[in-house]
């Protein structure tokens, strides 16, 4: 076990509008680590690619995978554009993301 | 009373982002009993105390919520006496042929103002629970996780509320039992019952028609409750809030998601409904304590996460 935590690696995830950072473990998504951290900056719904409130845009290129999310909060475009739910976001660098979803299922 | 018409919330069919670990928490976690599969691939679930062979249906899809809800009414008559009915109100009616659904017997379907399709049928092949009819036990061994009694009802999100209550009042014979009225006096809120609970269905007013918000199950007690929020703890399921208390219906409750995000309920505790009660009214500054009666404010999560 002890020996896991010294291996795992870790990503720098810094929220764009803030600046805010913290650390998330390889193979872990960024809305979990960000949670287990008690941070803040991506507003947290589902947590399993449903509802689209942890929209988020990763910018500049950065590296990483996702698991499948729901296509009605992501589509094909909102892919190859760096649109991601950060639930279902697991870095493979370091990453710098932009929060999108809060607004978009509003009242109103 | 003498049940006749619409007798129970009979199923629902949940579409998941991923079949396994749906399978998992539906069946590991919550408990449910897997009775099917069919040739689309959709898989059937029933909780341990039905009788009925399915209450829960799960599609494998591109995008997570609900499909359908369906109730069953008490015998055929009522179900070709409720389509006559639907369409005079001028709602369009689709048949569903019998196995259609695997083990459920021909459905009418129609989408409400809400814009849910929502279905009734009459016959669905028995399961039993397990223990007979027989001088039975009180509940079986060997069950999993949460051991949920029952699929009991559905909160759906979507437009034209006062449509709806309508509709389920005065076609399909439900009671509204309690309600939310915004300071226009609008109803953004309905809870109705097409039996003795506090609520079969339940709607809150959403721009956008046929969301999702949750499934709920049964549950004995608040110890149970808690024990259902071990498991959650456990197995790391995400937990919405809870377990608390629900000013509207009084049940006491936790939420929490399934893999894609689909939020459920496990709940126990609500208070017995009879027709010649008065629906009870929600104001919109109570809406907080109404929603969740310790917390006391209103939930952005509560009032915005749908699938
Ligand atoms: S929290 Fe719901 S999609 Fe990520
Ligand atoms: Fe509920």
């Amino acid at each position: 076990m002890s020996d896991e935590i010294e291996q795992a690696r870790r990503f720098e995830i810094t929220i764009s509008d803030s600046g805010d950072s913290f650390l998330c473990k390889e193979g872990q998504n960024v809305l979990l680590a960000m949670e287990r951290l008690g941070r803040k900056g991506i507003p947290v719904g589902c947590r399993g690619g449903g509802c689209g409130i942890c929209r988020v845009q990763v910018l500049d290129d950065g590296k990483y995978r996702t698991t499948k999310m729901s296509r009605a909060q992501v589509s094909e475009e909102d892919e190859r554009n760096g649109i991601a739910l950060a639930c279902k976001l697991i870095p493979e660098g370091d990453l710098q993301i932009r929060p999108l979803g809060f607004l978009r299922n509003k009242l109103n | 009373m003498s049940y006749t018409g619409v007798m129970r919330p009979g199923h629902t069919c949940l579409r998941v982002l991923e079949m396994e670990p749906s399978l998992t928490h539906y069946v590991e976690r919550l408990g449910m009993i897997k009775t099917g599969e069919d040739d689309q691939g959709r898989v059937y679930l029933k909780a341990w105390d039905e009788h009925d062979c399915f209450s829960i249906v799960l599609r494998e899809a591109d995008e997570p919520g609900m499909d359908f809800m369906g109730f069953k009414v008490h015998s055929t008559a009522d179900l070709d006496r409720f389509e006559v009915a639907i369409r005079e109100y001028g709602i369009d009616v689709e048949r569903m042929p019998a196995g259609e659904l695997k083990g459920c017997g021909h459905r009418i379907r129609f989408v409400i103002p809400s814009g849910h399709p929502i279905e009734l049928y009459a016959e669905k092949d028995h399961a039993g629970n397990g223990l007979g009819y027989l001088n039975p036990d009180p509940w079986p061994e060997g069950l999993k996780g949460m051991q949920v009694n029952r699929f009991d009802h559905c909160l759906l999100y979507g437009p034209n509320i006062p449509d709806v209550v309508d509709f389920f009042v005065n076609v399909l014979g439900f009671a509204l039992t309690e309600r939310v009225l915004d300071p226009d006096s609008n109803m953004t809120g309905a809870f109705l019952s097409c039996s003795n609970k506090a609520h079969d269905i339940a709607f809150i007013q959403y721009p956008e028609p046929s969301k999702f918000h949750h499934a709920s199950f049964l549950l004995n007690t608040w110890e149970e409750i808690l024990h259902a929020a071990d498991i959650m703890g456990m197995h790391n399921i995400s937990i919405d809030i809870g377990p608390t208390r629900h000013g509207i219906t009084r049940g006491r409750t936790i939420y929490f998601f399934d893999p894609s995000g689909n939020r459920n309920e496990v709940f126990c505790g609500d208070y017995t409904w009879y027709p010649d009660r008065e629906p009870i009214t929600w104001t919109a500054e109570e809406l907080g304590k109404a929603i969740f009666y310790h917390d006391r404010k209103l939930n952005e999560n509560f009032l915005t996460v749908v699938t």
